[in-house]
C-alpha cells in the first residue's frame, strides 16, 4: 500500500535509501512467478492485437477438401497448417489466435464491469458504515448464494448470446472480491490522519472518496482485476463449452473444445489445443496477480 | 448460543427470499414465457392465448407470491418443456447430483487435506513449493477440459473406466475427481496457512520440547485446531458443488440435477429454471449456516461476539 509516495520530494535521490519505487521494481525483478505471468499475458496480448497479421489464415474459411488435418508433427500433416484443420477445414492455428481475442476482449470486459460495481460499493460500504454498510454486505451474502454459472447460463440464453451479453452478465455476477477487499481496506484508511486532514481542510465526502481513498486503492484493485480477468476467462469458456456463451462461427476456446468434443478420440488435438491456451492464458493472469499481490503489498507476502 | 443460531437462521431465510425473488424478475423480466412457450413461429394470437390460460397476463409480483406460497406446500410448479410436475423431475434426478457432489467432496478432502499439511510441515521446502505450483495450475485449469482429457487418458488410452453414464459406482470415479479437484487448491492453501499458524503457537512449542516430531505431532497436536476453518469451508465447497455439477454432469452425460438445468435452459422452461436456481441457492444457504453453526459451537469465541 503507498499512502504517501515520496517521488516529488526531490531529496529522495540524495539520500542512500532507495525510493520505494525503485524498491518495488527489484523486487518485481526478483519475482519469477510475476515474470513469467507478465511474459504469458504479454504474449498473449500481442497475439490477440496483431491476429490479423499472424494468422496463416482466414480464421472463418472453411476448406471442405482440407478436413479435419492433423497437425504438422502428426502423420498427414503439412506446412500449410501447422495446427491442422477442424471439422470444416478451417486452419486451427488461425482460429486459436483470434480466439486469444475473444478471450481477453471477454475477460477485460467483465472483470471491468465487476470492478466499477465491486469498487463502488466496496468504498460505500467501508467509508459510511452503519446502514450502508449492512445493506452491502447483505447484498454480498445473495450474491455469494446464488448459482454465478447457472444464473449466467439462463441470462446469456434468454437475453440472446452475444459477445456483449456475455461480457455484460459475466461482469454483472463476479464483483464479490473487489467488493470484500475495498471494503475491508477503505474501513483501515478511513481512520488515517490524511483523510482527517482532507475532512479539516473542508474537503466534501465525494472528494475525500475520489481524491485520499481511491488512490489508495489502486495496487489492491489491479491485484484483483488480473484474478478476475483469469476467472472470467473461465466463465466465458463454460458458457461457451455449455453452448450458452459464444456462438459459432466466432472462434472461442471454449466453443472450439465443445466442437472438437464430437471428435475427441481420433482427432484430440482439436480438444487438447484450446484447453492449452486457455490453461496458459489464465495461468499468467494468475501468476501476474499473485506477484503484484507480492510485490506491492510487503505485508501480504509470506 | 441460541440467540446466534436464531440470528443466523433469520438471515438465512432472508438471503433465500430475496435470491428467489431476484431469480423470479430476472427470468420473468428477461423473457416472454408466453413466447417461448409458443415456439418461434406462433402468431401474436397464440402467444396471446397462451398468456391467459397460463396466467401470464398478470403482474409479476403476484405470480411470484403464488410460485413462492407453492414453493412452501411443496407445488414446485409445471414444467412445459418435460411434461411433468417440477417437484418430481426433481426428486429423479436428485439422488445422481447428491451422490456427485458427497464424492466430489471426499476427493477434495481425501487431496486438499494432505497435500496441505506436507506443505504446512516445512514451509518454503520443495514439498511446499510443489504444492502450491500444483494449486496455482489447477486453478487454471477448466474443469469441463480436465473431464475431456481424463475420458481421453482413463476412458480411451488405458480403458479402465466407462466414459458417460451413471449406472454403476465406476462411473463417478471420474465426474468426482474432476468436481472435487476445482476445491482442492482453495482447501489447500487453507489447510496450509491454518497448520502452519498453529504450528507457530507456544502448546505446540511445548510438545516438540516433550519430543513430538514430524506427523505425530500434526495429528495428536496441531491438526484439530488448523482443521477448524478447514471444516466450514468445507461445507461451503459442498453447497458449490452443486452449481458445479452442472458442467460436470454434461461433460460426463449423468442424468443429475446439473444436466436437467441445461436441458431446461436450452428448452426454455422457465419454471424448471427457476426452481433449480432456487434449490441450489438454498443449499448454499444451508451449507453456510451449518458452517456458521459449526463454527460457533466449536469455538465459543464467535457467538459471543
Amino acid at each position: 500500500m503507498t499512502i504517501s509516495t515520496s517521488t516529488d520530494l526531490p531529496a529522495a535521490s540524495e539520500t542512500k535509501t532507495p525510493s520505494p519505487r525503485a524498491l518495488m521494481l527489484r523486487r518485481a525483478l526478483e519475482h519469477k512467478g510475476f515474470i513469467a505471468g507478465v511474459v504469458i499475458v504479454g504474449v498473449l496480448i500481442l497475439v490477440a492485437l496483431l491476429a490479423p497479421l499472424l494468422a496463416p489464415h482466414d480464421p472463418f474459411a472453411q476448406s471442405l477438401p482440407n478436413r479435419l488435418l492433423p497437425p504438422v508433427w502428426a502423420e498427414g500433416g503439412n506446412w500449410d497448417y501447422l495446427l491442422g484443420t477442424d471439422q470444416v477445414g478451417r486452419d486451427y492455428l488461425s482460429r486459436l489466435i483470434y480466439g486469444a481475442r475473444v478471450s481477453l476482449t471477454i475477460g477485460f470486459g467483465a472483470a471491468l464491469i465487476g470492478m466499477m460495481i465491486g469498487v463502488t460499493l466496496g468504498i460505500c460500504a467501508g467509508y459510511f458504515g452503519g446502514w450502508v454498510d449492512h445493506s452491502v454486505s447483505f447484498l454480498l451474502t445473495a450474491q455469494l448464494a446464488l448459482p454465478g454459472l447457472l444464473l449466467a447460463m439462463a441470462l446469456v440464453f434468454i437475453i440472446g448470446p452475444s459477445v456483449w451479453v456475455v461480457i455484460g452478465i459475466i461482469g454483472v455476477l463476479h464483483w464479490t472480491y473487489f467488493l470484500v477487499v475495498t471494503r475491508s481496506a477503505t474501513q483501515r484508511l478511513k481512520s488515517q490522519d490524511f483523510v482527517a486532514a482532507a475532512k479539516a481542510m473542508g474537503a466534501t465526502r465525494w472528494q475525500i472518496l475520489r481524491t485520499e481513498i481511491l488512490p489508495n486503492l489502486s495496487s489492491q484493485i489491479i491485484v484483483i482485476f488480473t484474478f478476475e480477468l483469469g476467472i472470467s476467462i473461465l466463465a466465458e469458456s463454460s458458457l461457451s463449452f455449455l453452448g450458452v456463451g459464444i456462438q459459432p462461427p466466432t472462434p472461442s476456446w471454449g466453443l472450439m473444445i465443445a466442437e472438437g468434443k464430437q471428435a475427441l478420440f481420433y482427432r484430440p488435438w482439436l480438444v487438447i489445443l484450446p484447453g492449452v491456451s486457455l490453461f496458459l492464458l489464465v495461468i499468467g493472469a494468475n501468476l501476474l496477480g499473485d506477484g503484484l499481490r507480492d510485490i506491492t503489498s510487503p505485508q501480504g507476502r509470506n | 448460543m441460541l440467540k446466534y443460531i436464531l440470528q443466523r437462521g433469520a438471515l438465512a431465510l432472508a438471503v433465500a427470499l430475496v435470491v428467489s425473488f431476484a431469480t423470479f424478475m430476472l427470468l420473468n423480466y428477461a423473457t416472454d414465457p408466453a413466447s417461448a412457450l409458443a415456439g418461434e413461429d406462433a402468431t401474436p394470437e397464440i402467444v396471446e392465448q397462451i398468456r391467459q390460460t397460463y396466467g401470464f397476463d398478470r403482474p409479476v409480483f403476484v405470480r411470484y407470491f403464488e410460485w413462492l406460497g407453492g414453493v412452501a406446500r411443496g407445488d414446485f410448479g409445471e414444467s412445459y418443456y418435460w411434461n411433468k410436475d417440477v417437484a418430481s423431475l426433481v426428486l429423479e434426478r436428485a439422488p445422481v447430483t447428491i451422490a456427485l457432489a458427497l464424492s466430489a467432496l471426499m476427493v477434495t478432502i481425501v487431496i486438499a487435506i494432505p497435500l496441505g499439511a506436507i506443505a504446512a510441515l516445512r514451509p518454503n521446502s520443495w514439498a511446499d513449493r510443489l504444492a502450491l505450483t500444483f494449486a496455482v495450475s489447477a486453478q487454471a485449469i477448466p474443469s469441463f477440459w480436465l473431464g475431456l482429457m481424463l475420458i481421453i487418458l482413463l476412458g480411451v488410452m488405458i480403458p479402465i473406466l466407462p466414459i458417460s453414464g451413471d449406472s454403476s459406482w465406476q462411473h463417478f470415479v471420474m465426474p468426482a475427481f474432476v468436481l472435487g479437484a476445482s476445491s482442492v487448491p482453495a482447501v489447500m492453501r487453507l489447510t496450509r496457512t491454518g497448520l502452519i499458524e498453529v504450528m507457530e503457537s507456544d502448546y505446540i512449542r511445548t510438545a516438540r520440547s516433550k519430543g513430538y516430531r514430524g506427523f505425530a505431532l500434526l495429528r495428536r497436536h496441531a491438526m484439530r485446531n488448523a482443521l477448524l476453518p478447514v471444516v466450514s469451508v468445507l461445507a461451503v465447497q459442498l453447497g458449490q458443488k452443486f452449481g458445479g455439477s452442472v458442467i460436470t454432469e454434461s461433460v460426463f452425460a449423468i442424468n443429475g440435477l446439473g444436466r436437467l438445468a441445461l436441458q431446461s435452459i436450452l428448452g426454455s422452461d422457465i419454471p424448471t429454471v427457476q426452481m433449480l436456481i432456487f434449490i441450489f441457492a438454498l443449499i448454499f444457504v444451508l451449507m453456510n449456516l451449518l458452517a456458521d453453526l459449526l463454527n460457533a459451537a466449536l469455538d465459543p469465541r464467535i457467538r459471543i461476539s
